[in-house]
């Protein structure tokens, strides 16, 4: 099975002798469709709060700004977690924390860095600290501020949630 | 408020609105903390703080550790400064007249690198144990030693996310 790209990229896909390319077919579609919504409806996290923008999660968790509306469940544990949210500063003693947390999390499995000093070390630019989590991590969505209000916490998501809904044919043995 | 039975030991005495600073040499201490605690009418037994203070090019003794004691029966303060010098950062531990400085006093080798004879379990509280310097000196820079001077556990995980890269799902 070779590379798929999307219908409308105008990529040029490198391909030996003899390999066939599946298309994105009708199948594959709706099979995308199906799998990405129910994946997108039942994200669950990882909560890793570090610091204050984990007070900010906590609010966001709570029945002012449900997350549990739109199906997220936050997991102790790194197994049974979708995705992991970076909130907070992350320090150099525990990025091995960190990391070791976000290589236990089975695939498919995405980031989320919440706040300035997840995303590019805030205001906080010293020997401890950090300068933004996406050092050791590969982070899928940012979400900027200080803390952020709740509100673009949700935007964050939903963000995630549209990047996910992209996805094509990420869900069989292939891909 | 504040008279002293060491008055060898003493070297100034400040007050200013009500708050006495006494600075002191280092040298009888734990002595001197024993008395503060025990006598009656002084009674300190609340070690409210022990910081270190670096002195770095404005005074000859570089360092001084600093004792906030506050007496709960009698409601008083007292600020405490020892004074270390450089060339011997060494102070001799005050854990045996109040429990509570235990974890200030692993900071302040932390962060200082004064060494506090006596203290059973002296090690790096704050930062990582692998650390080398002492950050809050006024010569250590803000940023840290440079990219090169790293901290090895920090070294290894970014040698491991770049390890682990072509392992990515969608990467």
């Amino acid at each position: 099975m070779g590379l798929i790209t999307s219908p409308t990229a105008l990529t040029l896909v490198e391909a030996e002798e003899g390999t066939r390319i599946l298309s994105p077919n009708i199948v594959i579609t709706s099979f995308d469709k199906i799998i990405n919504w129910a994946r997108v409806s039942s994200l669950w996290p990882m909560t890793f709060g570090l610091a204050c923008c984990a007070i900010e999660m906590m609010a966001v968790y709570a029945s002012h700004n449900d997350l549990d509306r739109m199906g997220i469940i936050p997991r102790g544990s790194p197994r049974q977690s979708d995705f992991m949210f970076v909130a907070g500063t992350v320090t150099k003693k525990m990025s091995e924390v960190v990391r070791r947390v976000y290589d236990q999390m089975p695939e498919p499995r995405y980031v989320i860095s919440v706040g300035s000093c997840a995303n590019s070390g805030g205001i906080f630019n010293s020997y401890s600290t950090v300068q933004g989590c996406d050092t050791f991590l590969p982070v899928d969505v940012y979400i900027p501020g200080c803390p952020p209000r709740p509100e673009a916490f949700i935007e964050g998501i939903i963000k995630l949630q549209e990047k996910m809904m992209r996805e094509q044919f990420h869900w069989s043995r292939w891909r | 408020m504040i008279k002293e039975q060491f008055p060898d030991e003493v070297l100034d005495i400040r007050e200013f609105r009500g708050q006495v600073a006494v600075t002191v040499k280092k040298s009888r201490i734990l002595e001197l903390c024993r008395y503060l605690h025990d006598e009656p009418s002084l009674f300190f037994d609340f070690p409210a703080d022990l910081f270190g203070i670096d002195y770095l090019g404005k005074k000859e003794n570089r360092f001084a550790v600093a004792y906030n004691l506050y007496s709960v029966k009698h409601r008083h303060r007292i600020l405490l400064k020892a004074e270390v010098s450089e060339s011997s950062p060494t102070i001799d531990s005050v854990l045996p007249v109040w429990a509570g400085v235990n974890w200030h006093e692993r900071e302040c080798y932390d962060l200082f690198g004064i060494t506090f004879t006596g203290h059973p379990d002296l090690r790096r509280i704050l930062l990582p144990e692998g650390w080398e310097g002492h950050p809050l000196r006024k010569d250590y820079p803000l940023k840290g030693p440079g990219p090169d001077q790293e901290w090895q556990g920090f070294t290894d995980v970014l040698d491991r996310a770049e390890r682990y890269k072509e392992f990515e799902w969608h990467g």
